[in-house]
């Protein structure tokens, strides 16, 4: 079976800051993957990179078998415009950390914005899926309540149900719960555990180790723009190889 | 030395607060100042409103000519010329506000270069350009297809909406522009994330919430507008200035006219100030308690 994701000697730099210097990841169908690592070690510059909100510098990217970026023809690898990019971003649903709803929409119309506007679906059908998947993330009664209304864990289930109402096949997560007051990050992971029960393919940047721990097909864990070492979350959370991995593990849970 | 009197207070202070104060009554702060400054501004309001009333002005002939037909249609004129140079100005502002934060480093000098050239030119001096534009070309169109004589097609009512479109548009791209940059990243992004290209994004996602910064100074360009199409009146345009200027010329009747124009002007800037509010409240949605209060 094909990867849904395949990355091979990305790299990406800010200057001459090198942010990413060369990470390798295949993941499979209805994997979760759940990335850890301290600040600055390259995890949301890994994600931003799969999505395409940053340009790589270095090695290549494969999305469901196409190339993330570029179009090959003969011998050479074409630049794709701007459009062609949009599209390709549509195999991806992205989650940020801060949310990022669109605060002078409800939350349905969050959720619709995408379907009827970039895949040109019509305003019935676009809500009638809308108000499904907002039901799945438990919010069914607050279709009409606008971002400011709800609570910061409400919004991140709307957040989730505006990135699944593109169907993506790949979900990114970007430290969903940090941003929440603790008693909040409960209900958001009970939403992300039920999306990987229903075989989603995602990649999940967070500090949840518990979450890592119950849900995770794979651990990662990344330090200075590389993956130092993965394997089943028991291997990784139990018994890293790496004096590193070991290091900031116990950072965290103490 | 401070420290010391700082204490004495305190104690004082605290004695106050132990002992039973239910019975005494409450004296409230007499704002004597208020009073005088009341007192003084109606005064001078007073002696104002008498200089006027007994000035040399015949109040019944600014009244008859409140609603002469040839004022009636200058008032329309102005609100007409206002609104469609304002809706030039908005459509430049927004396509060139656009171009500035294009990739292309062309389309971005292209774009500073309009703003710092029209910005930098008197308006009245913009006008008369426009208005004489035949002398630099004089016949405009494209050779061979269509082809109209410079005089024909300038006449005052474009060169005014031409001349006052253009320069509105150099100061709304900036506003515009101020507008989108006060826009979260994070919205481009989300916009991006659901597959948005650039302009899909900034369209659907970043101008309506922009519109919320973009607004209150749009309003105050529109009202600057409205009394700078009485510039219009020296190409001959017959907006309600020149309408006055007409009559008065005729009848001598120069401050009572002024008068009748100045009324106008009031009247149509106090129902765009009205429509404003009513337009900033529809964007205002989900804008939180501060921006949606009143
Ligand atoms: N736009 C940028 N310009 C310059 N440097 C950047 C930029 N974005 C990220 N970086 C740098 O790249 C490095 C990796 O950043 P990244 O955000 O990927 O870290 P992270 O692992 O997600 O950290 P955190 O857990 O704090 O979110 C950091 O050192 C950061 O300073
Ligand atoms: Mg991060």
């Amino acid at each position: 079976m094909n990867p849904i994701l395949k990355a091979i000697d990305v790299r990406k730099s800010y200057g001459t800051f090198e942010a990413l210097k060369g990470i390798d990841l295949e993941i499979n169908r209805s994997e979760v993957l759940c990335l850890i690592g301290p600040s600055g070690s390259g995890k949301s510059t890994f994600l931003r990179c799969i999505n395409q909100l940053e340009i790589i510098d270095g090695g290549a990217l494969w999305i469901n078998g196409q190339l993330v970026g570029y179009r090959r023809v003969g011998h050479k690898l074409y630049e794709l415009s701007e459009r062609e990019i949009a599209r390709q971003r549509l195999a991806t649903g992205m989650v940020f950390q801060r949310f990022n709803l669109f605060p002078n929409k409800t939350a349905l119309q969050n959720v619709i914005e995408g379907p009827t506007q970039v895949l040109k679906l019509g305003r019935r059908q676009a809500e009638a899926t809308g108000r499904e998947l907002l039901d799945r993330v438990g919010l069914a009664h607050k279709c009409n309540a606008y971002p400011i209304e709800l609570s910061g864990g409400q919004q991140q289930r709307v957040a989730i149900a505006r990135a699944l109402a593109m169907n993506p096949t790949l979900m990114l997560f970007d430290e969903p719960t940090s941003a929440l007051d603790p008693e909040l990050v409960g209900e958001v992971l009970a939403v992300m555990r039920d999306l990987a029960r229903s075989g989603m393919t995602m990649v999940v940047v967070t500090h949840e180790l518990g979450f890592a721990r119950e849900v995770a097909s794979r651990v990662l864990f990344m330090d200075h723009g590389l993956i130092v070492e993965g394997g089943s979350p028991e291997q990784i959370l139990n018994s890293p190889t790496h004096a590193r991995t070991r290091e900031f593990i116990s950072a965290v849970l103490s | 030395m401070l420290l010391e009197v700082d204490r004495q207070l305190a104690k004082v202070d605290h004695a106050a607060h132990t002992e039973d104060l239910s019975h005494l009554e409450h004296v409230r702060r007499r704002h004597i100042g208020r009073y005088i400054g009341a007192a003084a501004i109606l005064a001078i309001a007073l002696w104002i409103i008498l200089a006027f009333a007994h000035g040399q002005v015949e109040w019944s002939v600014t009244g008859r000519y409140l609603t002469a037909r040839a004022i009636l249609i200058g008032v329309g004129n102005t609100v007409l010329l206002a609104v469609l140079a304002m809706l030039f100005g908005i459509a430049i502002g927004v396509t060139v506000a656009i171009m500035r934060f294009s990739a292309n480093p062309i389309i971005k000098w292209a774009a500073l270069a309009y703003v710092g050239l029209f910005r930098g030119i008197p308006s009245l001096l913009q006008l008369l350009l426009w208005y004489n534009l035949a002398l630099v070309f004089p016949t405009i169109g494209i050779p061979g297809l269509f082809e109209w004589r410079t005089v024909d097609v300038m006449t005052p009512f474009v060169a005014a909406l031409l001349g006052l479109g253009i320069n509105q548009g150099a100061y709304t791209s900036e506003v515009i522009r101020a507008g989108l940059i006060s826009v979260d990243d994070g919205q481009y992004e989300a916009a991006s994330a659901i597959g948005m290209h650039r302009l899909q994004g900034l369209r659907r996602i970043i101008l309506p919430q922009a519109m919320r910064v973009i607004l209150p100074p749009i309003g105050n360009e529109f009202i600057g507008m409205v009394k700078w199409t009485s510039l219009a009146s020296v190409i001959q345009f017959s907006e309600v200035m020149h309408a006055s200027e007409t009559i008065y010329y005729a009848n001598s009747r120069v401050i009572e006219l002024l008068f009748v124009a100045a009324f106008w002007y009031l009247a149509v800037i106090t129902v765009l100030s009205l429509l404003q509010s009513r337009v900033e409240r529809y964007f205002a949605r989900g804008a939180g308690r501060a921006a949606q209060s009143r």
